[in-house]
């Protein structure tokens, strides 16, 4: 009896999945999937895994590949926090990422708004002067930069690592494409109700694509806050090196120091990992509205 | 005295022209509507009142004062959007007191204004509310609020029902037009729905292609359209047209049936187009127009019915409870007074002319 009401559920069901595909096919198919998403996994994990168990490792035991480190050790946390450098670098870190972002968030939307809802002679070539500057490598654009930095003073300074970054070509086609979706009437209004053009951006264009300003602004900030090459070239006093190029200088030429490294890089995680929490449902968003509406 | 005058306004983008040498006085307090088929310049000649379009050619006058180069908020209007353009991020309190933001009011003059408009507009309780908790005919009120609050000698209405379900736009019409007998200012309303240009109008002014077919207010452009199109336009169903030759004292119907037109003398033989609106032609055994009937669309109060005429299909509308069926022979009889005769060539009315 068992045995029959156990087949009629089987055939049930078979007729539910015969209406979309044969259920060993699709069995098939949801394997594969698994099976590509867990090696996409992997490949993303990894090294962050590799990170976090090498910060834990004693410095005898780094160049053994074991994910388990044998004698956790939180020492290495101790030795960077407690070292001073760290936490200077830190700062120097969060300040240029923080301006960074903000004076690309300004001037990013301002010209994506210009360039969006106002019709000038030259407006389109503008975009695509613009535009063009996105298939210039960072590498080939470091020389220019640099004697840009040398002949107006701005080596080894704030100014210099920042200046590259404070406006950004992909923020302005990202925000461009974004205003394109405001309709005018809004600005429209906001004319007869009296607001110059500076003030309808702000006050009303601007709070309608916060969305977008919130991807924007998390591209920007991680972007600065893992730049690396730049910040190398244009500075050589350690007192104002970032993150990325302040760990890069634990140990000495004969012996890098990967767990110290590895921890500086662990704890440097932590504020994107935060700043992503605060924004992620933005982002997201974001994300989904660049991919529809970019 | 605030009036509203509109001089050989002409408006061209490159080489085309697209509205031509437009002439219109509106006086205070007056409700105008302007009326016809997209592309006919209705819109860009509100926003040319506006400030939103600059003026090719012509002036543009409010209260005895050229505005061809005042900026849209120092022409003392206000403008209520299509798609109402209230803003997603503020509260119904701080959408209506956005036009308010650059007047020169404490801020308890200006939330008294507020509070005074939305009390108008029947809006007290949602003051505090964000636009997305808002239905589309109480955005509406708001994007109404946000004129109103600035106290404007001109009210501009760009086709503000557009966006509303029938019985919606049917409600608001009615709030525009009591809206209006309470404030009293002068409003101009653009809309492509002749019936909303017939019930809120004072005057209607008909577009097409750029030019003012005729001004007039609603009874007249009803019942004496100046031109084929504007006799087309206004009123559904649309008059019937059939082609015509005079008689001397009347008409003979392409099907050659005469019918006499008094006060009207066309020379025998004149092509004309006759005429007749379907609410004139009345079922009649010995009416002068038999045929078939192809459709009949019953509308509860009375029945709209086709009916195929030696191949012309005339619009005929019949009351009461028992309407002609589809297949239904039928004779329809009119009255050479109620008859509307147009030139052929022109399509310019003869009894205008």
């Amino acid at each position: 009896m068992a045995a029959t009401d156990d087949l009629a559920v089987r055939a049930s069901s078979d007729a539910l999945l015969k209406a979309s595909a044969p259920p060993k096919k699709r069995n098939m198919a949801q394997f594969i999937r698994w099976v590509l998403l867990f090696a996409g996994g992997i490949v993303m994990v990894m090294p962050l895994a590799y990170m976090i168990s090498t910060s834990m490792k004693w410095p005898w035991e780094v160049y053994n590949l074991g994910l388990i480190p044998e004698e956790p050790t939180l020492e290495n946390y101790t030795h960077v926090l407690e070292d001073g450098r760290f936490f200077g670098w830190f700062i120097n870190s969060l300040v240029i990422a923080t301006i960074t972002t903000l004076s690309a968030l300004f001037f990013d939307s301002l010209v994506g708004y210009t360039l969006c809802k106002f019709k000038f002679r030259g407006r389109y070539i503008v975009f695509i002067a613009i535009l063009s500057t996105l298939m210039i490598p960072t590498e080939m654009l470091v020389i220019p930069w640099y004697m840009m930095s040398q002949s107006f003073g701005w080596l080894d300074s704030y100014w210099g690592i920042m200046f590259p970054g404070l406006m950004t070509a992909f923020g302005v086609f990202l925000m461009k494409q974004f205003f394109e979706t405001v309709p005018d009437d809004f600005l429209e209004a906001a004319r007869i109700d009296g607001l110059n053009e500076f003030q309808i951006w702000w006050q009303v264009a601007m709070p309608m694509v916060r969305p977008a300003l919130a991807a924007l602004a998390i591209f920007i900030f991680l972007g600065n806050w893992t730049a690396f090459l730049w910040p190398l070239i244009v500075t050589t006093s350690p007192d104002l090196y970032t993150l990325p190029v302040g760990l890069s200088s634990f140990g000495d030429e004969a012996d890098v120091a990967w767990e110290l490294i590895m921890t500086g890089a662990a704890i440097s995680t932590l504020p994107t990992l935060v700043f992503f929490l605060i924004f992620q449902r933005f982002i997201i968003r974001g994300v989904v509205m660049a991919g529809l509406k970019g | 005295m605030t009036n509203l005058i509109l001089r050989d306004l002409v408006k061209r983008y490159g080489d085309t022209e697209v509205l031509h040498s437009i002439n219109l006085t509106v006086d205070e307090g007056e409700f105008v509507v302007l009326v016809g088929p997209s592309g006919c310049g209705k819109s860009t000649t509100l926003r040319m009142i506006a400030g939103l379009e600059e003026i090719t050619e012509g002036t543009i006058e409010i209260g005895g004062r050229v505005v061809n180069n005042l900026e849209p908020k120092e022409r003392n209007i206000a403008m209520v959007f299509q798609n109402y353009a209230i803003y997603p991020h503020m509260s119904v309190r701080r959408n209506i007191g956005f036009g308010l933001k650059t007047a020169k009011l404490t801020k308890d003059e200006k939330n008294a204004r507020i509070d005074e408009v939305a009390g108008i507009l029947g809006m007290t309780d949602l003051l505090e509310r964000k636009p997305a908790q808002l239905s589309g005919g109480q955005r509406q009120r708001v994007a109404i609020g946000r004129a109103m609050v600035r106290d404007p000698a001109v009210f501009l209405f760009d086709e503000p029902l557009s966006n509303l379900d029938a019985q919606l736009r049917t409600q608001m019409r009615l709030e525009i037009k009591k809206l209006h007998t309470r404030v009293g200012r002068m409003m101009i309303f653009v809309t492509h729905d002749q019936v909303e240009a017939m019930t809120l109008a004072d005057r209607i002014v008909i577009m097409k292609d750029g030019y003012i077919q005729q001004i007039g207010t609603p009874a007249e452009v009803y019942h004496a359209p100046a031109n084929t199109f504007v006799a087309q336009f206004i009123g559904a169903p649309a008059m019937n047209l059939m082609e015509a030759q005079g008689t001397g004292h009347g008409v003979k119907l392409w099907n050659g049936a005469e019918i006499s037109v008094p006060g009207l003398s066309i020379p025998a033989g004149r092509s004309v187009t006759f005429g007749i609106r379907p609410e004139d032609l009345k079922s009649d055994a010995t009416g002068v127009l038999s045929g078939t009937v192809t459709v009949a669309e019953p509308l509860g109060s009375e029945t709209l019915v086709y009916v195929d005429v030696d191949g012309h299909e005339i619009n005929a509308t019949a009351p009461g409870r028992t309407p002609p069926k589809a297949g239904d022979k039928i004779s329809l009889s009119l009255s050479g007074e109620d008859a509307h005769l147009f030139d052929t060539a022109s399509g310019q009315s003869l009894r205008l002319s």
